[in-house]
């Protein structure tokens, strides 16, 4: 309990993981992400950042090197409800027959008995997280019947029923609207001031530097880490991107009001 | 006042006259118990995708049947253990080689079932092969009753206990490992109890058709609904109907018992196909026609999201 105070690191500490057909996918990947920082894993699509992601959920294994979660391991920080995910869409079986209200109450089953019977707690803290991002009335709907926005929403109240200080989102503005992202972002700022550690990895360039505390560089292993001003370098980017043309850095707010217009 | 008990009574007598029989009887309450556990388990083989696996655990019980006679041990546990060892065969193909999951299945489960062919011709035993393929649910004997009602029971039980757990692992299994459950032995679950189900129905519809039991009724229920709880009730209904009445028309008829079953799962599935309200053949097709209604409805959605 001390240490949710005080917020919880993510180290990554020199893992490698290889793919089946013997090809690496990441090496030598060390980086950390700051206690109560929204940190941006940026870089060009293949380049491992899904895979970094599912190193640290646990969900993938390295062939070597170890994750750290505010200091346990991860299977342990996992079982203590300290690690939340949201996953990328496609991802999601969308036509699987569970209603918003269920896949947000699948966040607590951590918090229930084996039989998983949900309690007035439970309850409460579901339409809470629902609330927050704004999906109460959409509760009742199977989830294939959401837009894309409204899908992450809905996955994203999952990990705040979850009430995990660690928060992962892969590639969470992909098929989202401006508006919703902007909703997003706000949230996650929110969260962020509320002591939340938040992970997230994107493509969008334009966005990172109006809202991410720090950016990791990745392309096959760390390129560069550290605050978004010092690292979003053209040096660096085009280091990441591979010579890839960069789009040059637009602000992120003036470009939502474009669109509105 | 006339006219009803007349037009009732072929029906009446229909349903009843084969009552009289004992073998009958047990033949009905025990196929609609088998019925009631593959129909609840079938919505989670729909929802995995594992009906290939049920396939391959189906075939690859037959050494089972034919080691457990030969050692004079109940031949659900025989089935059990080869049912549940080719499942675990198969993870480990898997996971040694490149090849994609279907091709492994393909391998394993005809490997299985072709050495429960070479020992069914050569050890001597009263085993009719036949009523291991097809099912013999009117000759089924009281131990055999028993096998069912234990494997069947042990099913229903686990379901009803990890039913949400395991409906989680069919829907996200990274959410469930990232909760801190045990994925691993959920996947064991739920192949463990797939096993089971197989075995409580081997006397009544034969390998060869209990897939349909495991397949169908979910099938049947997925088409109709989006909620997983309607979906277990639908499926229950679609099953346990299919299992009486098949084994009423396999008596007056005089046909296969199994295959009646399983024909009228598969004319309920094509009626639901075609009449299901939201996801069938003809709503679609009128869906389709009408593209204004599609609009309206999906209108408020739009709306709604940008605010």
């Amino acid at each position: 309990m001390q240490a949710t105070a005080t917020g919880l690191d993510i180290s990554v500490d020199n893992i490698s993981v290889t793919y089946s057909n013997a090809r690496l996918a990441l090496y030598n990947t060390t980086c950390t992400v700051e206690p109560g920082s929204i940190t941006a894993l940026v870089g060009p699509n293949g380049c491992g950042k899904s895979t970094l992601f599912k190193t640290i959920m646990g969900f993938l294994q390295p062939s070597q090197g170890r994750v750290r979660v505010g200091g346990f391991p991860v299977p342990k920080a996992q079982k203590r409800q300290l690690m939340a995910y949201v996953p990328q869409s496609d991802e999601v079986d969308w036509n699987f027959p569970v209603s918003v209200f269920d896949v947000v109450m699948m966040g607590r089953y951590g918090y229930m008995n084996m039989l998983r019977i949900a309690g007035q707690k439970d309850r409460r803290r579901v339409m809470e997280s629902l609330e927050r991002v704004d999906m109460v009335d959409f509760r009742h709907r199977q989830i294939g019947e959401l837009s894309g926005g409204q899908k992450k929403r809905a996955f994203l109240a999952r990990a705040l029923a979850q009430e995990g200080k660690v928060i992962l989102l892969d590639e969470p503005f992909t098929g989202v609207d401006v508006k919703t992202e902007k909703k997003i972002v706000d949230l996650l700022m929110q969260l962020r001031d509320e002591g939340h550690t938040i992970l997230l990895s994107t493509h969008d360039l334009a966005s990172v530097s109006t809202f991410c505390d720090r950016t990791i560089l990745l392309n096959r292993t760390v390129l560069a880490s550290g605050k978004t001003a010092d690292t979003f370098t053209q040096d660096n980017l085009e280091m990441t991107f591979g010579g890839l043309p960069v789009a040059p850095l637009r602000p992120f707010y003036p470009q939502a009001e474009e669109v509105d217009a | 006042m006339t006219a009803l008990p007349v037009a009732a009574l072929p029906i009446w007598n229909w349903i009843v006259e084969p009552l009289q029989y004992g073998f009958l009887i047990r033949a009905i309450w025990v196929s609609a118990f088998v019925g009631l556990v593959c129909a609840v388990l079938s919505c989670y083989v729909t929802l995995k995708g594992w009906s290939l696996m049920g396939d391959a655990i189906s075939h690859a019980v037959v050494p089972g049947v034919v080691v457990a006679y030969a050692l004079n041990i109940p031949f659900a546990i025989g089935a059990f253990v080869f049912g549940f060892g080719a499942t675990v065969a198969i993870g480990y193909v898997k996971s040694k080689t490149r090849l994609k999951e279907d091709a492994v299945i393909g391998v394993v489960f005809t490997g299985f079932f072709a050495f429960g062919l070479v020992l069914v011709t050569k050890i001597p035993s009263n085993i009719d092969l036949f009523h291991i393929l097809f099912g013999n649910v009117l000759g089924i004997s009281p131990q055999d009753i028993i096998q069912t009602l234990i494997a069947g029971g042990i099913t229903l039980v686990v379901i009803l206990l990890r039913r949400k757990d395991l409906l989680l692992f069919c829907f996200d299994p990274n959410q469930a490992k990232a909760i801190g459950l045990n994925v691993q032995a959920m996947y064991y679950t739920l192949l463990s109890v797939l096993a089971r189900t197989i075995v409580a129905a081997l006397q009544t519809a034969g390998i060869i058709l209990v897939i349909s039991l495991l397949v169908t009724p979910g099938s049947i229920a997925y088409l109709l609904t989006d909620r997983f709880d309607r979906m277990l009730i639908i499926s229950t209904i679609a099953s346990v109907f299919s299992c009486v009445f098949g084994t009423y028309f396999s008596y007056h008829l005089d046909v296969s018992t199994g295959g009646s079953i399983v024909v009228l799962l598969t004319f309920l599935f094509v009626l639901t196909m075609v009449f299901a309200p939201k996801y069938g053949v003809l709503a679609q097709e009128v869906r389709k026609r009408s593209p204004h209604v599609l609009d309206e409805g999906q209108k408020p959605q739009v709306v709604v999201d940008q605010t």
